[in-house]
């Protein structure tokens, strides 16, 4: 392998394929596509493994968009229809942003996930043959504090159980007032229990059904993972933990620093010790699943659906589309980018399907075809492969890519799968038809499993344990063999005493991710003879795509994330306006429709009594129902007390101005007669004329310019009057 | 606006299911069967009525299939590759899945068998199921501009499903069968509540109502384990799907727990790949089902393994599922005659049994004898057992999912004549709803709804949305002896919130009706208001008061002085508190009801005062003025206070 780096680590940019990443400092000369470091530009090679081959838009680039009248009204300002706050940009693939949004007066939660890549500051669990008998007594740290440019010893680990770093600034919100969550990924569903478990907590969480499996296996498996700590480090002491006291932190290599405290030093209220499995399961009984392509309906006013993303295996199940009743607008939530107006589903399957050129899942799949050629080489050097990527669906394409590799060089090496989880989650996946991509669908219509590893299984090629010390385990157990295993952060989990066995051996083989500081990671490792691949994988929507992705979905209104305001520059900026949204913001999204559309029933408006108003060709008239918010529709329908009342209504509303001579024409006619008399009887009615009437009985009109008082002896002769009046008048 | 539907199948019968709807210009066909019991032009529905021309491309926009039984499904590889028709087809996945094997199941029943032409071939189903487009429960997918379509949970096999349908305003439902209770493996129906103009829905047990199926599954199992334990054989002959999952769940289970080891087989390889299917489809089962399948599929059956024709003279017991069902022909005859001579062996034959089969007369009578054709008799000895599993809703299911969605109208299908129509009787008599059970080749033609669509003001929607509270205190007077009147008051105190939009509905040439609140309309029409109002100076007795407190009074101008103001209104208030109820409210200087306004006149002459004359006894005057809305209740609450007399407490 040429390039082998420090640690023998295997430099992706020796490999074409694997070079793609923008997770560098800058964009390479040699490299022609920009690709940003936030967009996540790594592209899933899940082509073949997810259901119509979506592309998943940018996870930091969600798209509101709206369907926009031309105001009615003139006078009226544009008023705020969307409040957008961006509470974490996110880090990489398994850290999706995590923004709120109100809008109509609900407050939309979209994702809660966890930083896990933090979970490296603290040191994995101390074996015997790790433990290093000179542990840094307390006063060493102090020396060490002034020399923290030079290269971090694994000594300063924080050695502890480890503590969990959450959205710092969601804890800002109050927790009873978030009325949805919207959960696009298993990732994003990580930090949900510490959310759901609040007092108070209310919201309805929406999730894919898939989505929801796979995060609660993810969570359970975080919770089992963590107990090896705390079987370790005995019960945790009440109250903060010793490293987190001030001075401890000062001590702390300022890497380390930096991602305890964040980069304003304000994060460290975000760290939390993980939620328990109780946790886990009273926030999964809170969670509302949604099926493919599924419409519901929050409070008659917000329609949510769900279609796929394209991302990965967890992360392309549930991208929610919103709609509120009154703008049609509609989010995107990261990562995923087939979100739609009521109208356009179809045209949009159609096209995102176009905007995933095949060279792209091609490039994918050589990447995945070169990661298989150097576990080969591996393997038939005699070392063991260690892959503790978290990638659901990357671990099935490898599972199949692997086993033909083997077969075809007639390798006899098995497999294995370490994790507390993997054996229902490879079950999972064998029976979510609806959630995959055409060509694996079409293995159901023949009657074959979706994916190889069932097979493999059987053939005993694939051997699925729950955990490193499982009695089986020991007795099949050879080496060189491949292993999958939990967790990528390499903390937590049975990668770490595979690691550890693994790492003094040159010709065993680590395949990391790049995105993942692969430094810090290996840190309690070194040294390392071990071989390190890192690769990249797509994880978000790449730069040069959201345009297309634009011109389908035809926004309104784009938001964007500020630092790639640079790097988008489009011509036809004029079709969307692009907001540029910053971590901690709120940014208002202005409503440019000032009028909502009402649908009355059929048989309601054969009831109006219309009046056609004489100067103008304007005809109006009373409407009476029953009104019903329901699926994003205003509507009035016919009420039960319909069909009588509204014949005979006397006029409510009048204006025009009421000539004397002509009421007392009318009201003669009714035999009603009286006489005209200036009021002077009154201060308050200089202007009031009254008409005072006699027969039949004693009544008085006074009228004036705007008004007019009817007082009569007795209702007969009043409701006489009223009809005299009404009929001069007009009225409705 | 009108929805029309063709019925071409299952109009008062049970076969070849087959509806053409029209919903405002967009034609869907729902389910495309055949007719088991025919062998002639009857079996296929009538396609010609859809379109004389025979252009079935323009004259229908989709097909939508509910699941995958032959009566429901069978039509459509000839409808598509014969007739040509190349639309959308929908259908759910597992529907999808398992629908080439019923179909070429049956091709070869029908061409291998019984020597007949065939009326597709297998590359006829293979082209046709590519067309399929694949749909997931709760999904709603946009046929086109106008036409949507959702399938939900139907219950009644292996992803069966009740399919919405709307084209503009107007919605439907076909529900296809369905099965309102949970079995083995499958779930029951479930449905959200949606605003119908129309449901069509099958009648197969339009009278029927069932009991539990827990007693005849015990039934079921006690004759099978006594007559396997005595050593002889059970024939259980069944169709590939369906049934026979249910079925091997429910012996693989009692295998288990009795811990049996007498083997249970499957005739041909077709059940055995029909159970790799479930195995993947297993999230269309039941709750229970889906949640064991990580560790144990549920279809992972262990005491069941495939058949060979060898075992069919092996001694000892055994059970075997054969197909075809109904012992029609095929394997599951040639196991009979050899298996029916024997005293030993047990016959069960699950669910209904067309007129004409075995299966049908072994149930009918008690044979000992049957002619198979001019030449072969079969002497039946074998025990006889029947056993009716039918995953079809009973009447009480239809009465229950009719009455949920409340549609406008009811059409039945997919039942005997004499039994729809007592169930439309019932329908129509107890749920109000309109009802029809066409015969085939009929229409129906029924009105849509119809929605007119107008913009609508901000102020309209908030103020049709603002909670409508009426307080209404009824007071219970029967406790009015012990305590005084004020403290007394056990009122119990009723809300209303009935929210009745009121707007003005504004009509423009050539622009879209508008529907605005009624103090927007003066403004957008630019007209000035004009107020009407009414008004009554009331006179109300203080007759007995004047002579107790009779000093503090100016008697001779019957006018209260403004210290008084507030008491006399104040005891107005409570006298018309207990006439009215809650409805009025004291606002210290006035009092007020609705737009009806009271407050006390101090004036020597109010315009308003129409009575003559001198007062003879002493009194209190109030104004009253309202507006036209109150009219009524305005005389009424004078005519109360002209009646009353504030000093009688």
């Amino acid at each position: 392998m040429a390039g082998a780096g420090a640690y023998g680590r295997k430099s992706a940019h020796s490999q074409p394929n694997c070079s793609k990443s923008g997770l560098g400092p800058g964009p390479g000369p040699d490299q022609p596509i920009i690709t940003c470091r936030l967009l996540r530009s790594l592209f899933t090679p899940l082509i073949q493994t997810l259901r119509g081959p979506i592309l998943s838009s940018s996870s930091t680039s969600p798209l509101i968009q709206r369907r926009v009248e031309r105001p009615r009204s003139t006078r009226s300002l544009p008023s705020v229809y969307m409040k957008f706050t961006c509470l974490s940009k996110g880090g990489n693939f398994y850290f999706p942003p995590c923004h709120i949004i109100t809008v109509s007066g609900f407050r939309i939660l979209l994702d809660c996930p966890l930083d896990l890549s933090s979970l490296m500051i603290f040191s994995p669990i101390p074996t015997h043959a790790f433990s290093n008998p000179e542990l840094p007594s307390p006063d060493s740290v102090d020396q060490k504090r002034q020399k923290h440019e030079r290269p971090i010893d694994s000594s300063e680990l924080i050695r502890a159980q480890p503590w969990f770093k959450t959205v710092t600034s969601l804890h800002l919100w109050n927790v009873p007032f978030i009325d949805v969550v919207l959960i696009s990924s298993p990732m994003g569903m990580l930090g949900l229990p510490f959310l759901s478990r609040v007092n108070g907590f209310r919201a309805k969480i929406y999730v894919t059904e898939v989505t929801a499996r796979i995060g609660q296996l993810l969570m359970e498996d975080l919770v089992l993972m963590n107990k090896e700590f705390r079987q370790f480090y005995g019960c945790e002491e009440s109250g903060l933990p010793q490293w987190m006291n001030w001075e401890k932190l000062e001590s702390l290599p300022s890497l380390f620093r930096e991602i305890v405290l964040g980069e304003d030093g304000v994060e460290l209220g975000g760290w939390m010790p993980l939620y328990s499995a109780d946790d886990v399961k009273g926030c999964m009984q809170k969670v509302h699943t949604l099926k493919y392509a599924q419409e519901v309906c929050y409070n008659g006013t917000l329609i949510i659906k769900a279609v796929s993303s394209g991302l990965e295996i967890g992360t392309y199940l549930s991208s929610p589309v919103l709609e509120d009743v009154k703008d049609n607008s509609c989010y995107s939530a990261p990562t995923s980018q087939k979100s739609s107006t009521l109208s356009a589903d179809n045209d949009q399957e159609a096209s995102a399907e176009l905007l995933l050129s095949t060279s792209e899942s091609l490039e994918e799949m050589e990447k995945l075809n070169f990661i298989c050629s150097c576990i080969i080489d591996s393997v038939k050097a005699g070392g063991s492969v260690l892959i503790p990527i978290g990638r659901l669906g990357i671990i099935l394409q490898l599972l199949e890519l692997i086993s033909l590799s083997l077969e075809a060089s007639s390798l006899k090496v098995p497999i294995f799968i370490i994790s507390s989880v993997a054996e229902e989650l490879l079950a999972f996946t064998n029976i979510i038809p609806e959630w995959l991509c055409k060509q694996r669908q079409e293995k159901l219509f023949s009657g074959e499993p979706f994916f190889a590893h069932t097979q493999l299984i059987k053939e005993k090629k694939l051997h699925v344990f729950p955990a490193v010390h499982s009695p089986n385990l020991l007795k099949i157990w050879q080496e060189p063999c491949i292993a999958f295993s939990p967790h990528w952060s390499l903390r937590l989990g049975p990668v770490v005493h595979l690691l550890r066995r693994w790492s003094g051996d040159e010709n065993s083989l680590l395949i990391m991710e790049e995105g993942v500081d692969a430094d810090l990671a290996l840190l309690p490792f070194k040294p390392m003879a071990m071989k390190v691949l890192q690769c990249s994988f797509l994880s978000g929507i790449k730069l040069q795509k959201v345009q297309p992705l634009l011109k389908i979905l035809q926004p309104k209104f784009v938001l964007f994330p500020e630092d790639l305001r640079q790097l988008v520059s489009y011509s036809d900026t004029n079709s969307h306006a692009f907001f540029y949204y910053c971590e901690n913001e709120t940014l208002p999204v202005p409503s440019l429709k000032n009028s909502s559309e009402l649908e009355i029933a059929a048989d309601l408006v054969s009831l109006i009594h219309c009046r056609r108003l004489t100067a103008e060709s304007i005809g109006i008239g009373r409407l009476k129902g029953d009104f019903s918010v329901t699926h994003g529709k205003h509507q009035l329908h016919s009420g039960s007390e319909q069909a009588d009342s509204s014949q005979s209504r006397p006029p409510l509303l009048h204006w025009g101005s009421l000539d004397l001579e002509r009421l007392l024409a009318v009201l003669e006619k009714m035999g009603i007669r009286g006489s005209v008399e200036q009021g002077n009887s009154d201060t308050d009615s200089e202007n009031a004329r009254v008409v005072h009437v006699y027969e039949p009985n004693k009544a008085l009109i006074e009228v004036r310019e705007n008004s007019t008082i009817i007082s009569a002896s007795n209702e007969s002769l009043s409701s006489l009057i009223f009809e005299a009046v009404d009929g001069i008048l007009s009225g409705l | 606006m009108a929805i029309e539907c063709l019925v071409l199948g299952a109009g008062q019968e049970v076969g070849k299911s087959c509806a053409v709807v029209t919903i405002n210009g967009k034609r869907i066909m729902f389910d495309c069967g055949m007719h088991m019991g025919y062998l002639d032009h009857r079996r296929f529905p009538d396609f010609s009525l859809i379109s004389k021309s025979a252009d079935f491309n323009t004259a229908i926009d989709c097909i939508v299939i509910t699941h995958f039984h032959l009566d429901h499904v069978g039509a459509l590889p000839y409808f598509t590759e014969v007739c040509g028709y190349s639309g959308p087809i929908y259908m759910t996945y597992p529907t999808k899945a398992l629908s080439p094997l019923m179909l070429e199941d049956y091709r070869k029943v029908m061409v291998d068998r019984r020597g007949e032409q065939e009326l597709f071939s297998n590359d006829d189903i293979m082209k046709c199921m590519k067309k399929v487009i694949a749909v997931d429960l709760k999904q709603t997918v946009q046929v086109d501009k106008d036409l949507q379509i959702r399938a939900y949970y139907a219950g009644h096999v292996l992803g069966a499903a009740m399919f919405y349908a709307k084209v503009g305003d107007a919605a439907m439902v076909y529900t296809g069968d369905y099965n309102m209770t949970p079995d083995r493996h499958l779930g029951a129906a479930q449905i959200d509540r949606l605003q119908l103009d129309l449901l069509i829905t099958e009648s197969t047990y339009a009278t029927t109502v069932r009991d539990s199926k827990y007693a005849r599954e015990r039934e079921f199992l006690k004759a099978v384990h006594k007559c396997v334990a005595d050593g002889g054989k059970v024939l259980i002959p069944t169709f590939a799907l369906g049934r026979a999952q249910e079925l091997c769940i429910l012996l693989d289970n009692y295998w288990e727990r009795m811990n049996l080891k007498v083997p249970i087989y499957f005739s041909a390889g077709l059940t055995i790949q029909a159970n790799m299917y479930y195995k993947m489809l297993i999230s269309w089962t039941n709750q229970r089902v889906k949640e064991t399948y990580a560790t144990h599929n549920a279809f992972d059956f262990k005491n069941v393994r495939s058949f060979d024709r060898s075992l069919i003279n092996a001694p000892g017991p055994c059970v075997l599922f054969a197909t075809p069902g109904m012992i029609s022909g095929g394997f599951s005859l040639e196991v009979f005659k050899l298996w029916a001579p024997s005293e030993m062996n047990l016959v069960t034959l699950p669910g209904y049994c067309l007129a004409g089969t075995i299966g049908h007369k072994l149930t009918t009578g008690k044979p000992t004898k049957i002619d198979l054709d001019k030449d072969i008799q079969i002497s039946v000895r074998c025990q006889i057992h029947q056993l009716s599993f039918s995953p079809h809703t009973d009447a009480k299911g239809i009465m229950d999912l009719v009455k949920f969605l409340s549609p406008k109208h009811v059409i039945l299908v997919h039942g005997e004549k004499p039994k729809m129509a007592s169930l439309k009787g019932k329908i129509e008599s107890d749920l109000g709803i309109q009802c029809y059970y066409p015969a085939n080749n009929d229409t129906v033609c029924i009105p849509s709804t119809c929605w007119l669509k107008a913009d609508t003001s901000k102020t309209f929607i908030r103020s049709s949305l603002n909670p409508n509270f009426k307080f209404v205190k009824t007071i219970s007077e029967d406790k009015s002896n012990l305590v005084s009147k004020e403290t007394e008051a056990t009122s119990v105190l009723q809300v209303h919130d009935e929210r009745v939009a009121e707007g003005i509905l504004i009509v423009e040439k050539s622009k879209k009706a508008k529907v605005v609140h009624q103090n927007e309309l003066l403004l957008m029409i630019g007209k000035d208001k004009h107020d009407v109002q009414f008004a009554y100076c009331c006179p109300v007795q203080i007759g007995n008061l004047e002579r107790t407190k009779g000093m503090d009074f100016a008697l001779s101008k019957n006018v209260v002085s403004t210290s008084d103001e507030c008491s006399w209104l104040h005891l107005l208030f409570a006298k018309l508190a207990t006439k009215l109820g809650g409805n009025i409210q004291d606002f210290g200087q006035h009092l007020q009801v609705d737009s009806i306004h009271i407050s006390v006149c101090l004036k020597d002459i109010c315009p308003y005062r129409t009575t003559d004359g001198p007062q003879k006894e002493p009194a209190v005057f109030f104004c009253c003025t309202w507006s036209v809305a109150d009219v009524n209740l305005a005389w009424e609450i004078i005519s109360i206070m002209e009646n009353l007399d504030l000093s009688i407490i």
